[in-house]
């Protein structure tokens, strides 16, 4: 589903983030992305995301090459990827439930349409009396749920998620971490970059590693 | 025969009873959804004035031209309704009877509806403001006038009745009054390129305004934009979110301007309609006709601020169109970001 030859990336004229970036993220599979920080983990979830380009090298995504695809192209094939950010992302002025609707509405969907499921996804993250909380008044740990539920909303085929239990307990990384296994199971490939070796040890689960900007996978 | 049973359910320790049951909490309402981009967030009130502002000076303009274009229109239908036949005065000429025949021969032409003679006591009036009162036409060689009405829309062949008036009166002079005419026309066509280049002017500091406004706005809303994008959220969609809010910017000060604008003039009108007759009024009638801009000139007005709003909404759309395939460039591009990895 995503390919990844020889993929080159720096800033500007600085050193090579990522140097010969050579793997692939089959369907269904689930993998964590680790490394010490500053190795390039949030860069390479940025050229999964496609929102960035690579310096050099080949990215096939969702079987196109991604440099020959359109700009306009571009939000389509997003649409196919989930991501949460370390830092959430949500947007203050909107609750919990506008929140976690945002790609569908973006969309173009009727909210009569999302209703149901946007509540449902959220009483399953544990926020179903939370939804018409803004994020201010939420927890860390709440923000990254309603992170969460927003990537997961639209049944993505990729999941990306960036240090995704760094503001839970260890119950509710658990718990998501139980939500990220039951959402690939149902089909959805994972990526979970992460600082954790807790987390990594509850799965058997591959490992990509990334030091000094080369990555070494561990099957 | 069976005795009939009543069966009665026992009731079970689990079941408190019906008022010992907690009430059921409803379900959670959803709030009904709010907009993507807060009102809030966007300086709407600087731009609201600013637009109110340009549309008043539009609408001024408009109003302006379409007045001065409306006296130019009615002097110039006023003087080239009529021509002029002037006969000058010579040693044993029978003014009189020079008058007539330059007055039936004018007549005799297809065009013309009637001719009048400027009597002595006429043309002494002419003269009074020159020569004072109490003038006697006999004593001085005062050109005479005939004045002959005509047709504005199937004018009488001029250069026919000139000929012919040379003919039989050689002392006569027609004067079709083309030159004043056409000054009139040239001045009236450049009030209107003067009121279009300020027009132009004021939309163009307008749009200007609304760029760097939305630009502004832009910025400010970063993290907006940027989670839209990560969600998938094509340009369009982001635009129309933005342009809603400049739609109802402009919708409100180009109302604003454009309703101050009409209460100008029509406060004008009423000034005007109230002062009748007194000597200021006279003078400002004479220079700028009447302050009434009619049903046209309003229309007019209405369509201004329509055309401000379309315009400021379509500015907001394409600005914002351009800033988010920008910030996707550089958002794209490793070599012009300013993002370190993690």
């Amino acid at each position: 589903m995503i390919h990844f030859e020889n993929v080159g990336l720096r800033y500007g004229m600085g050193p090579e983030i990522l140097r010969d970036l050579t793997f692939d993220i089959p369907k269904r599979s689930f993998q964590f992305l680790t490394g010490p920080s500053g190795a390039g983990k949030t860069t390479l979830l940025r050229l999964l995301l496609m929102s960035l380009k690579p310096t050099r090298g080949l990215i096939r995504m969702f079987e196109r090459d991604v440099s020959r695809i359109p700009r306009n192209e571009l939000p389509m094939l997003r649409r196919r990827v989930g991501i949460v950010f370390q830092d959430f992302r949500l947007l203050d002025h909107l609750t919990t439930y506008e929140n976690v609707a945002l790609p569908l509405r973006v969309r173009g969907k009727d909210e009569s349409s999302y209703k149901t499921d946007v509540l449902e996804l959220l009483k399953w993250v544990g926020l179903g009396e939370r939804i018409n909380v803004l994020p201010p008044v939420l927890s860390g740990g709440e923000k990254q749920r309603v992170a969460i539920a927003r990537a997961l909303i639209d049944r993505p085929e990729v999941l990306l998620a960036d240090e995704p239990t760094g503001n839970v307990d260890p119950p509710m990384a658990k718990r998501l971490l139980n939500l990220f296994m039951e959402l690939n199971r149902l089909g959805t490939a994972v990526v979970i970059a992460t600082h954790d070796l807790g987390l990594m040890d509850q799965v058997d689960a591959r490992r990509m590693i990334l030091t000094e900007g080369r990555l070494d996978i561990y099957e | 025969m069976n005795k009939p049973t009543t069966t009665r359910r026992k009731p079970t320790a689990v079941t408190p009873p019906p008022e010992a049951q907690p009430a059921r909490r409803p379900p959670m309402r959803v709030r009904p959804t709010g907009p993507i981009v807060p009102p809030s967030n966007i300086q709407g009130n600087a731009l609201m004035v600013v637009i109110a502002i340009m549309s008043f000076l539009a609408c001024l303009t408009l109003g302006g031209v379409s007045m001065v274009r409306a006296t130019a229109a009615s002097w110039q239908s006023q003087i080239s309704r009529e021509i002029t036949i002037q006969i000058k005065p010579e040693e044993n000429f029978d003014m009189d009877a020079a008058l007539i025949k330059a007055r039936d021969l004018a007549l005799s032409f297809v065009g013309t509806r009637d001719g009048k003679i400027m009597d002595d006591q006429a043309t002494a009036r002419l003269l009074e403001p020159w020569l004072g009162t109490g003038l006697d036409l006999a004593e001085l060689p005062v050109p005479r006038l005939v004045i002959v009405t005509i047709d504005e829309t199937s004018p009488p062949d001029f250069e026919a009745m000139r000929a012919q008036l040379a003919r039989a009166i050689p002392q006569a002079f027609l004067d079709d009054h083309r030159t004043w005419v056409d000054r009139l026309v040239s001045m009236a066509r450049t009030t209107v390129l003067i009121g279009t280049a300020i027009l132009s002017l004021v939309f163009v500091a307008m749009v200007l305004t609304v760029v760097f406004a939305t630009r502004g706005t832009l910025s400010g809303n970063r993290h907006i934009v940027e989670v839209l994008h990560f969600v998938g959220a094509e340009a369009s969609f982001v635009a129309k979110e933005f342009q809603m809010h400049f739609l109802k910017i402009s919708l409100k000060g180009s109302a604003a301007g454009g309703i101050l604008a009409a209460a100008v003039f029509g406060a004008a009108s009423f000034w005007q309609g109230r002062t009748l007759a007194t000597p200021q009024t006279d003078q400002a009638t004479a220079l700028f006709g009447t302050f009434s801009i009619g049903w046209m000139g309003y229309l007019g007005i209405f369509a201004t601020m329509l055309v401000i709003a379309l315009l400021t909404t379509l500015t907001a759309r394409i600005t914002v169109m351009r800033t988010i395939d920008e910030i996707d460039l550089i958002r794209s591009d490793p070599a012009r970001t300013d993002n370190l990895p993690d």
